[in-house]
């Protein structure tokens, strides 16, 4: 890791870029190229870099980190009620909102590691829907949540005069805006919300970069690596811990504020256990500590929940209408409790597939594949010199068979 | 004036006496070897140095302070490193972050933040840890990770992780408990070289005669949470009290 940090770096930097503004244009042919689906693609990407900090690199598992995305949509939407439409405040005040509730609850339940830990935050993340859903209902409306009215007060952009409630926005450039480009008989959908968020989300994989590559990073891999171990050596580790859980405490906030932002509706079912499962799903999915990991598997849950969910009965039985019918039925019967509503079930055994086979996720996967690659590429280019080579310095046919077999086994 | 003092130590879990009024003064760049029979209260009393046991009565002070209460991070910032019984290393990190870690403890304090800093710009960390693996013998695999290292190797490693702090005071553990004879010998000598170029006193909790006497200047032998003698290696050797706490005598079967 210490070899060449800068160049490979920089590569992924740039080529994570590309692929991430080139989202409508690469999404669009797989059926996922509408606005709402993107913006949650980049948008749960952020919280799970964001938890990747915590959990990848210290290996605390926070099973209640939906609070702080609840926190972060509370606060942003209070924001566009009161100051303005103009998401730059809304955004500031969660993140800095969320970072004060991590602080408080980091605080706490690092006072414990491993299970007891994992159990405190979920206590306090339950604790903290139930707050939202029923106590604190003049903040929160309780189970109906909070949505943007006509007469909200918006001090520094007056209240709407028109009659229509206003969209969030950032500086006049509504979020909800989309420019649709025909292309390839596709409709490309380049839409303003997205393209903030994913601004957003190269910055905040960049700032995980970053930290992945300092000495602060290190030292989180060490409290995973030995915690006792780095107390002895001089470092009050706590305070490392805390500080990477107010910082992904943080992360989530601004992933629910971006939600408000595109979509302004806040309810305290986004605080579920469910949602802070859904999270630790991603990060160990696409690969727990890996850079990209986090964000590929938040697109492949979201994309699952999104698409699989949409697939019904009538979608199954056009598949298989060519067959007949005896076996159409059969095969509805055996494939359809897997789609539609029943897309948990797929998700489950993808995961379980997952974590079984590749415990590193999927990034540690596509490594593999890549060695796979790159060695059959190797071992098929040095057979080709070999029998280019081979009779010319009197190697008999047999020899060289022989040799080349012993090539392909060791490189 | 010992660079450690013990005064008065003792320490009960339950009805059992574990050390019994312990005194030791540690004299600067010594090699104090600290020896007894199972059971005796070595490392009870070496856990009272780190600030994982609370004695119930006496002092421990360390140029004048007391260790008494202080968590082990805040002894190790007073100048005490330690090498653990079975060594504990970062095993999923690289060798050399696992000297550099210990090293940006020794710089930077015990808690200081620079999230932003890239770890490939601190040169100077870098090269003091790489000038103690070169010490050490562990250059040439400083990207390795650490957990495919023998457990010899891995006691070198622990070593350039102790040494790259440059503490006053090392106390060692059982260096050399479950090494192959040649793995030991390395150890002893590595711990002589180790000892002579820099100023480090030494204490040595040690089962095995061959390196307690060939590393220790002076001797201390504890017996029932006691310290017996307390003397040079040579007149250790054929102590009538040290040879009954060991062996037993002939009167007493």
């Amino acid at each position: 890791m210490l070899k060449t940090p800068h160049t490979s770096d920089r590569t992924l930097m740039i080529v994570f870029t590309i692929l991430v503004l080139a989202g409508p244009l690469i999404l669009a042919p797989v059926g996922a190229g509408y606005p709402d689906l993107m913006q949650r693609f980049v948008i749960y990407g952020i919280f799970a870099i964001g938890f990747n900090i915590l959990f990848g690199l210290t290996g605390y598992l926070s099973f209640g980190h939906a609070a702080f995305l609840g926190v972060g949509s509370y606060s942003a939407i209070w924001m566009l009620k009161l100051l303005s439409v103009n998401i730059v405040p809304a955004i500031i005040f969660s993140v800095v909102v969320s970072g004060l509730f991590a602080l408080l609850i980091g605080y706490i339940s690092l006072r414990r590691s491993g299970i007891y830990f994992s159990i405190l935050t979920l206590a306090f993340a339950q604790m903290s829907y139930n707050l939202a859903y029923s106590v604190l209902t003049p903040i929160t409306n309780g189970e109906t949540g909070l949505q943007l009215e006509l007469d909200d007060p918006r001090i520094l952009d007056g209240a709407s005069e028109s009659g229509q409630v206003a969209s969030p926005s950032l500086f006049g450039f509504e979020m909800s805006d989309t420019a649709v480009v025909p292309f390839l008989g596709m409709d490309l959908q380049f839409n303003v919300g997205f393209y903030v968020s994913a601004l957003i989300l190269i910055g905040m994989f960049y700032l995980s970069l970053r930290i992945f590559r300092s000495p602060f990073g290190m030292m989180l891999r060490a409290i995973k690596s030995n915690q006792t171990r780095l107390n002895y050596t001089g470092f009050n580790s706590r305070p490392y811990a805390l500080t990477a859980f107010v910082i992904s405490g943080m992360y989530a906030g601004l992933a629910g504020a971006l939600l408000v932002c595109m979509d302004p509706l806040a309810g305290a079912e986004r605080m579920q256990w469910t949602a802070s499962g859904e999270v630790v799903l991603m990060t160990i999915m696409g690969g727990a500590g890996t850079l990209i990991g986090p964000v590929l598997g938040a697109g492949i849950i979201k994309y699952f929940e999104n698409i699989f969910s949409r697939i019904n009965e009538s979608v199954v039985e056009g598949w298989f209408s060519a067959l007949p019918e005896g076996v159409t039925d059969v095969l509805v019967a055996v494939v359809s409790p897997f789609l539609g509503s029943g897309w948990h079930i797929s998700l489950g055994l993808i995961f379980m597939l997952v974590v079984i086979f590749l415990p590193g996720g999927l990034v540690e996967g596509a490594g593999r594949l890549m060695n796979l690659v790159v060695r059959l590429w190797q071992s098929r280019k040095t057979g080709a010199s070999q029998s280019d080579t081979g009779p010319a310095d009197g190697v008999t046919p047999a020899e060289e068979v022989s040799h080349r077999s012993v090539n392909t086994r060791e490189s | 004036m010992g660079i450690l003092e013990v005064k008065g130590v003792s320490k009960h879990f339950g009805g059992l006496l574990a050390l019994d009024d312990v005194n030791l003064s540690i004299q600067q760049n010594t090699v104090h070897a600290i020896i007894g029979p199972n059971g005796a209260g070595k490392s009870t009393l070496l856990n009272c140095f780190i600030g994982k046991l609370l004695p119930d009565t006496g002092t421990v002070m360390f140029n004048n302070k007391s260790l008494l209460g202080l968590a082990p991070y805040q002894i190790n910032q007073a100048g005490i490193s330690r090498v653990f019984q079975t060594p504990e290393v970062f095993s999923e990190l690289s060798i050399l972050e696992n000297v550099m870690i210990p090293a940006f403890a020794h710089r930077d304090g015990a808690f200081h933040l620079s999230p932003f800093k890239s770890l490939a710009r601190e040169t100077s960390i870098r090269e003091q840890a790489e000038k103690i693996l070169q010490d050490v013998g562990l250059i040439d695999e400083r990207h390795h990770t650490a957990s495919a290292m023998s457990r010899g190797n891995k006691r070198r490693l622990e070593m350039a992780m102790c040494l790259v702090q440059q503490p006053k005071l090392l106390l060692l553990d059982e260096p050399t408990a479950g090494m192959s004879r040649s793995d030991t010998n390395n150890t002893i000598d590595l711990l002589k070289t180790i000892n002579e170029a820099h100023n480090i006193t030494f204490v040595v909790i040690e089962h095995d005669m061959h390196v307690v006497f060939s590393l220790a200047d002076r001797i201390s032998v504890l017996s029932q949470g006691h310290v017996i003698v307390e003397d040079y290696p040579d007149k250790i050797k054929g102590h009538p009290e040290v040879q009954e706490a060991y062996l037993g005598t002939a009167e007493s079967e």
